[in-house]
């Protein structure tokens, strides 16, 4: 598959691109061959980082399945250190957050950078070198927090003398390829998603730093957990999966981008509110009042940014959502664009006092970061790899009937998961608030929800399972060499019936 | 946008704003702030109960904190006599202050229920004292011994949670653990000069 271009041919298929580098970017057209190009040179990277997220998913989806039945039955496995509620529900979100989620993105940001540059990827040792230098901090840290060793801090529990450096040092390389690729481009304009993208690196790195400084005592220290906690989302894991829903949506479509100006609100409003935003997660707690109110605030001011998204990508798609039918990355991309506006609505709802008061402290909030990390970043993940892999590989996904079953678990699992904890949180909530009520019944009020999310939360596992087994079966598929035509081509419609579609 | 350092020096000019107004300014305001008298320094039992309260992480069920009464019930619910305040946390690092109440609050868990033997026992099976509680039982702080030793303390435990045999001996860090919460009690009054009181008087 490595089949190298000539470089008769890359030297002029360069040539060419520079001239078309004059043109206006609507006139711009690419040939199949400088497209393979472009996706040859940040296969191994792009196929290293995907298999490494898939086995973390697993791992994850195991450490979330346990956690959450650990509620339901809490003398479940409690004779081992390791297997206690404390070490596994932090294991499961670093897992997921580091693990599958960012090790995906990698693989997304270094294949995208070369086909938006119009490029070949640079310094792929170094992307190669950084993603296996993650894993392994990622690795070492998950192994001490499980042996007792964290830091103490909500998402930044991995040890910072011995894990941190290293996923440091790994994002920054992948961050350098992606830099050196962006220097050498071949194109005047930036797209959209290069500006997330590329943008989400240094970022990543400054807050990751900032975040685990050891120099931070009592209030500060929560400050400062929480300004990274809420930056991990939304300057990395938000902007890195707006890049990719910017690239798929007008791609799978064939139509451009609504609004140019939109997309520049977007981004910059993002930049500039969401930064602020994390001492509302604090809300009511014993900070200096000026730092939540203008967290509070700056959460009210996410609606720009967050409704110039949502108008931006649902005017790209509308009127072409039957396309969707044909592409289940198009299905998935639709989906997790619509969780954006969705979660980012219900947060600046949640950041507001008269809401805080009842929903703060209880799990209305991972229903959120579930609404936000599942329906929005993996789902929107899922989408790139139904997208991304088939190009890569050269083959076609073997079955739309394992990509239906795996879409229909996933997504209507998580709806089940966040209806059941929402519900479940504002019960708790009030029971809460209610000063005649005793704890027993805030308990009390949760454990069937709680019980309803272990139900979705086995749902959920089932999609996982099924598509790592269909990821197998389209990477060791006997099917060889290049696809006749564009996979979609031959894609039967999904989650639509034969003669329904009309 | 068309242009590399637009890109570059806009993305960090947003962030670094961001540390500055909420990381930079508060550390340098909040340096000041001094530890109430009353609130003493954790003695070494005490701060190994708290790095055990980390590793096995209580924090994600228990915050540590009381909210604004005017805002919250969690004064009239019997969680404090006052809201918390920075200072009561100045000794902290890293800060536990939580962020789900899964279970109860424990920032004056202290006063609130300071029976050694019961949060002993407590921790070795919840459901033996608290039938409806959904906290994961820590039997791996306690050892199980058909006899305990001369300076070990066992538990009195209810006969249907007690092993058929032997005895269930107190580890150390079981003792750091219950030394730790019984250490958390801030019943003072909240310290003047605060910076949250100065603001709430402007």
């Amino acid at each position: 598959m490595s089949s190298p271009l000539p470089s008769a041919t890359n030297k002029q298929g360069q040539s060419e691109t520079q001239q078309a580098s004059t043109l206006h970017h609507s006139e711009v057209r690419i040939r199949p061959e400088e497209v393979r190009a472009y996706d040859d040179s940040s296969r191994k990277p792009v196929l290293l980082a995907f298999f490494l997220a898939l086995v973390w998913l697993l791992v994850g989806t195991v450490l979330g399945d346990l956690s959450s039945f650990k509620f339901d039955r809490p003398d479940l496995l409690t004779e081992q250190a390791y297997l206690t509620f404390g070490r596994l529900r932090p294991a499961h979100l670093n897992v997921m957050v580091y693990g599958w989620a960012s090790t995906a993105m990698f693989a997304v940001s270094l294949w995208l950078m070369p086909r938006l540059c119009r490029t070949t990827l640079r310094w792929q040792f170094a992307a190669v070198s950084g993603i296996l230098v993650w894993t392994l901090g990622l690795g070492i840290g998950l192994v001490l927090l499980l042996a007792g060793v964290s830091d103490g801090l909500e998402w930044l529990e991995l040890d910072r003398y011995w894990a941190d450096p290293l996923l440091v040092l790994g994002a920054s390389l992948v961050g350098a390829s992606i830099w050196k690729t962006l220097g050498a481009r071949q194109v005047q304009h930036l797209y959209v998603s290069v500006w997330y993208i590329a943008a989400s690196y240094p970022w990543f790195a400054i807050i990751f730093i900032a975040g685990n400084l050891p120099i931070f005592k009592g209030v500060e220290s929560a400050a400062v957990n929480w300004f990274y906690a809420h930056n991990a989302l939304g300057l990395w894991l938000t902007t890195v999966n707006l890049g990719l829903i910017y690239y798929l949506l007008p791609k799978i479509i064939g139509r451009p981008i609504y609004s140019y100006w939109l997309s520049l609100v977007g981004f910059w409003g993002l930049a500039l509110f969401y930064a602020l935003n994390g001492m509302h997660h604090l809300i009511g707690g014993p900070l200096p009042s000026w730092m939540i109110a203008t967290s509070i605030t700056a959460s009210i001011m996410m609606i720009i940014p967050v409704v110039a998204v949502g108008i931006n990508q649902h005017m790209t798609v509308v009127g072409r959502f039957g396309a969707m039918r044909y592409s289940p990355a198009l299905t998935l991309a639709v989906i997790a664009a619509m969780s954006y506006t969705a979660v980012s609505l219900q947060g600046i709802l949640t950041a507001l006092a008269s809401v805080n008061r009842i929903t703060h402290f209880t799990h209305w909030t991972i229903a959120h970061s579930h609404l936000g990390l599942y329906m929005f970043v993996t789902l929107s993940l899922f989408g790139g790899m139904y997208y991304i892999l088939p190009r890569v590989l050269g083959r076609e996904w073997p079955s739309p009937r394992l990509i239906r079953a795996h879409i229909l678990l996933a997504g209507g699992g998580m709806v089940l998961y966040v209806l059941a904890l929402g519900i479940g949180g504002v019960l708790q909530g009030l029971s809460l608030m209610n000063p005649g009520e005793a704890f027993e019944i805030s308990v009390a009020q949760t454990k069937p929800w709680l019980l309803l999310r272990s139900v979705s939360a086995v749902i959920i596992s089932a999609g996982h399972l099924i598509f790592v087994y269909h990821c197998w079966r389209l990477a060791y598929s006997s099917r060889q060499g290049h696809a006749q035509h564009p996979p979609f081509f031959e894609l039967k419609p999904v989650l639509v019936k034969k003669g329904s579609a009309s | 946008m068309t242009r590399l350092l637009v890109l570059i020096m806009g993305a960090l000019a947003t962030v670094m704003f961001a540390l500055i107004v909420l990381v930079i300014m508060p550390r340098t305001m909040l340096a000041d702030i001094k530890a109430p008298e009353q609130l003493k320094p954790l003695s070494a039992l005490e701060a190994r109960g708290r790095q055990i309260y980390i590793s096995n992480g209580c924090i994600y069920c228990h915050t540590q904190q009381v909210r604004d009464s005017n805002f919250t019930a969690d004064v009239s619910k019997g969680l404090g006599n006052r809201p918390s305040v920075p200072a009561d946390y100045v000794n902290d690092a890293p800060h536990l202050l939580g962020t789900m109440r899964t279970g109860p609050d424990l920032f004056n868990v202290g006063s609130r229920l300071p029976d050694q033997n019961w949060q002993l026992v407590h921790l070795y099976q919840p459901r033996a004292l608290v039938p409806w509680s959904i906290m994961p039982a820590f039997p791996f702080l306690f050892e199980h011994k058909a006899k305990a030793g001369p300076n070990e303390k066992t538990l009195n435990l209810p006969p249907a949670y007690a092993p058929r045999e032997g005895v269930v001996v107190v580890s150390k860090d079981a003792e750091a653990i219950v030394a730790y919460l019984l250490s958390l009690k801030h019943a003072y009054p909240a310290p003047g000069n605060d910076l949250t009181k100065e603001i709430a008087n402007d």
